[in-house]
This record gives structure tokens, C-alpha cells and sequence, in this order.
């Protein structure tokens, strides 16, 4: 039963880039096209279920102070290994995604649920988390990736979607398209989270807030920590 | 090139967080505050132009004449986390008013992937060293334009009336976007 509730969560109410805000970089860098953001997706859910599993096994070894920094290095030797995988099997695509590869390494993602997840529970669980995580991020990045690509460029995984009198909205595919869809789909989910929980009478849900999960990044709530301890 | 062209390049035409989506997450999370954004800002620059001269020497003198490229990634990660230490405890002990301004910031940044892609980045475009070094440092010194910019314009979102489901995060990056429009028009100015 949890092994499906922890799973699940990843898919909808703890969608990790638009309900957590989770892994921002990749996210508006590779979704030029569906078939990028699915490759990054696949890449994601490598590192991720192994190294929540590998964390997960070593949590009670690890001490305390030292964790981020071996959580960091089990994840940098995932991520050379997807490396190697993607130039040996996948070499187009590996190219496609350029420098964003290597930075999985440092995706909040990652060290975001080895942090909030990972090293409090056991096995099992963590998979099923990091499964699901990865597969809600490989979601939404083909989400991301098929809108801008249609938009943008008028084709879905490469195959022609209008008719040729189609006039590409090249705004999509470039860099500012990227936020600004990003920042769209946010304020839908919220709209969408707000309308779900009014309906069912219960207290208003936080909005999507930024690197919810990871304290590496979000300097305001370090600073709060410091300032309480 | 020459060193002006390259430092223009890095701030306007390709800025690391408005064209290569670099760094987003602290562009997203930290940018509530003027002051937090310059002291972001200035962290970020001083590690990632040390980090970028260490990672360079790092892959010239041990990775290149051992054939170790394959574990760049992993070489550079260790490199700037214990850069960072390094560096955090050098200023606790040697220029505590420095410390004082940037000292929460410094842990932060060994998961910032600007640090990390630039030293990259360097090492793709196969520059040498000192030009390595300047490229980090200016593409940082774009990094913190676009950080101190967005606080900006968050300090006086503060007070306008934005529709419920957009506020906070959604709003910050539609605002992201309409930035990057603006530089976008830098493109081809050089090159």
C-alpha cells in the first residue's frame, strides 16, 4: 500500500517541477522538443531510483555532517555512468542535450529527495519515491518539450503537425518562450490545486514555492534556519 | 577574440541564466531581496572563477596524461565542494567582515549548476587557463546583473495586485521571460 502511495505521489501532488518546483535548469533547457525532454526524463530516472536506492542502503553508515557531501558523490558516479551509457547507445541524443548531462549531478532533484527522502527511509520505499518522481519529471518535460515543439517548430517528435500554411511561432522554442510557458503551466497547477481543494471544502493548498524540498538552494529559507537556530 | 568583445558576449548576448538556463534555481529562490541577491552574486563570481582555474589545472595535469576524461564530472563536483570548504574556512579565520556577507551563500553554491557548467562549458570551448578563468568571470558577473534585476522587479511585485493562482514562483518566471525577450535582443550584436 505505501509502496503505491509513495509512487503515486510523484506523479500528481508532488509533481516535482511544477508542484515543487524541483530541477528548474533542465527543465526549461531541454524542452526544445517532446523527444529531448523524454531522454532527460529517461536519464533522470536512472540517477535518481539508484541513487535513492543506494542512499537508502547506506543512510545509517553515513554520519550526519558529512552526508550532503557522499550523497554528491554516489550521485556524480551515477551520472558518469549514464554518460558513458548515453555515448556508447545513444550518442545523437547525448549530443542533443549537451552540458545538461554532466548537470544532473547538481539537479536539486536529486540531492532534493536523497535529503528529504532517501536517508529516512528504507529501500523499497525510496524507489518507489524515486520512480515516481522521475517518471512525473520525465512527464512533465515531454509536457513542456511536445507544447513548445508544436509551437514552435509545428511538429510533435518530429513529424509534421499543421498543414504547411502553418507559420512557426519561433517565440516558443527560444529561451524566453521556455519561462514564460513555464511560468504559465505553474499558475495553472496552482489554479488547478485551489479549485480541487475548494470543491472538497478542505484549507487552501500552498502555492508551488520554489526548491520546496532542497535547502541547498533556497538561500530565504536558510537564512530563516539561521536565523531560528 | 579579445577580452572586451568576450566580456559583452558573456553578461548580454549569451547571459547564463536568460539564454542558457543556467543557475535557475537560486535566479527563482533568491532573488526576494536586493542585498541577498548582490551577496548571491558575489559568491557566485568569486567561486566560479577559482573553481573554473582549479577544475582547468585539474583536467590538464590529472585527467588529460592519465586518460581519465570519462570522470570530468565527478573530478569537477569534488573539486568545487571542496573548494568551497576551503574557501568557507579561509574566510572564517582570515577576513571575517567577508565572511559575514557571504558566509551563508558559500554552501549553497557547491549545488549551484552555473559553477559546475562553466567550468564545463571552459573546458568544451577549449580555452586555456587565464582565458577560461575570465570567461567564468564574466558570465558570473552576468549572472548576478540577471539576479539583481529580477529582485528588483520582485521588491515592487510586492505591491501590485497579481491574480491568486499566478502569485510567487509562476509570476517570477513569466517576468524571467519577458527579461530574456529584452536580452534577447543583444543577440548578434557580436559575432
Amino acid at each position: 500500500m505505501s509502496f503505491v502511495k509513495e509512487f503515486a505521489k510523484g506523479l500528481w501532488k508532488e509533481l516535482p517541477p511544477f508542484r515543487l518546483v524541483l530541477g528548474l535548469c533542465p527543465v526549461l533547457a531541454v524542452t526544445k522538443s517532446a523527444a529531448d525532454g523524454l531522454g532527460m526524463g529517461a536519464a533522470v530516472i536512472f540517477v535518481l531510483v539508484l541513487s535513492n536506492a543506494i542512499i537508502s542502503m547506506v543512510r545509517k553508515i553515513i554520519p550526519k555532517k558529512v552526508r550532503i557531501a557522499c550523497f554528491i558523490v554516489i550521485a556524480a558516479s551515477l551520472v558518469v555512468a549514464v554518460e558513458l551509457l548515453m555515448q556508447a547507445y545513444a550518442y545523437p541524443l547525448y549530443q542533443s542535450l549537451g552540458i545538461f548531462v554532466p548537470l544532473i549531478v547538481v539537479n536539486c532533484i536529486i540531492l532534493g529527495r536523497a535529503e528529504a527522502f532517501a536517508s529516512k527511509n528504507p529501500v523499497h520505499l525510496s524507489i518507489a519515491d524515486g520512480l515516481g518522481m522521475g517518471i512525473g519529471f520525465t512527464m512533465s518535460l515531454t509536457f513542456l518539450g511536445a507544447l513548445r515543439e508544436v509551437f514552435g517548430a509545428g511538429k510533435l517528435f518530429g513529424a509534421t503537425v499543421f498543414g504547411p500554411d502553418f507559420k512557426p511561432f519561433t517565440f516558443m522554442v527560444e529561451a524566453p518562450g521556455a519561462f514564460v510557458c513555464l511560468g504559465l503551466i505553474l499558475g495553472a497547477m496552482n489554479y488547478l490545486a485551489i479549485w480541487q481543494s475548494k470543491r472538497k471544502g478542505l484549507p487552501e493548498p500552498s502555492l508551488a514555492a520554489s526548491c520546496g524540498g532542497c535547502r541547498a538552494c533556497s538561500i530565504g529559507e536558510s537564512k530563516q534556519i539561521m536565523q531560528e537556530g | 577574440m579579445n577580452y572586451f568583445e568576450m566580456l559583452i558576449a558573456a553578461i548580454f548576448v549569451n547571459n547564463i541564466i536568460l539564454a542558457q538556463y543556467l543557475g535557475c534555481c537560486p535566479f527563482v529562490g533568491c532573488s526576494k531581496d536586493r542585498g541577498v541577491a548582490i551577496g548571491m552574486g558575489a559568491a557566485v563570481t568569486f567561486v566560479a572563477s577559482m573553481a573554473t582555474a582549479f577544475t582547468w589545472l585539474m583536467q590538464k595535469y590529472v585527467l588529460n596524461p592519465f586518460g581519465l576524461g570519462y570522470l570530468q564530472t565527478l573530478v569537477f563536483i569534488l573539486v568545487i565542494a571542496s573548494l568551497v570548504q576551503f574557501v568557507e574556512m579561509f574566510l572564517k579565520k582570515m577576513v571575517p567582515p567577508l565572511y559575514k556577507s557571504l558566509g551563508i551563500f558559500l554552501p549553497l553554491i557547491t549545488t549551484n549548476c552555473a559553477v559546475l557548467g562553466l567550468a564545463i562549458l571552459a573546458q568544451r570551448n577549449e580555452f586555456g587557463l587565464g582565458v577560461s578563468v575570465f570567461y567564468a568571470f564574466s558570465a558570473a558577473l552576468g549572472f548576478t546583473l540577471a539576479l539583481f534585476l529580477m529582485a528588483g522587479i520582485r521588491e515592487r511585485l510586492v505591491i501590485s495586485r497579481v491574480p491568486k493562482s499566478m502569485q510567487g514562483t509562476s509570476i517570477g518566471l513569466v517576468m524571467a521571460g519577458l527579461m530574456s525577450l529584452t536580452f534577447f535582443a543583444f543577440q548578434g550584436m557580436i559575432g
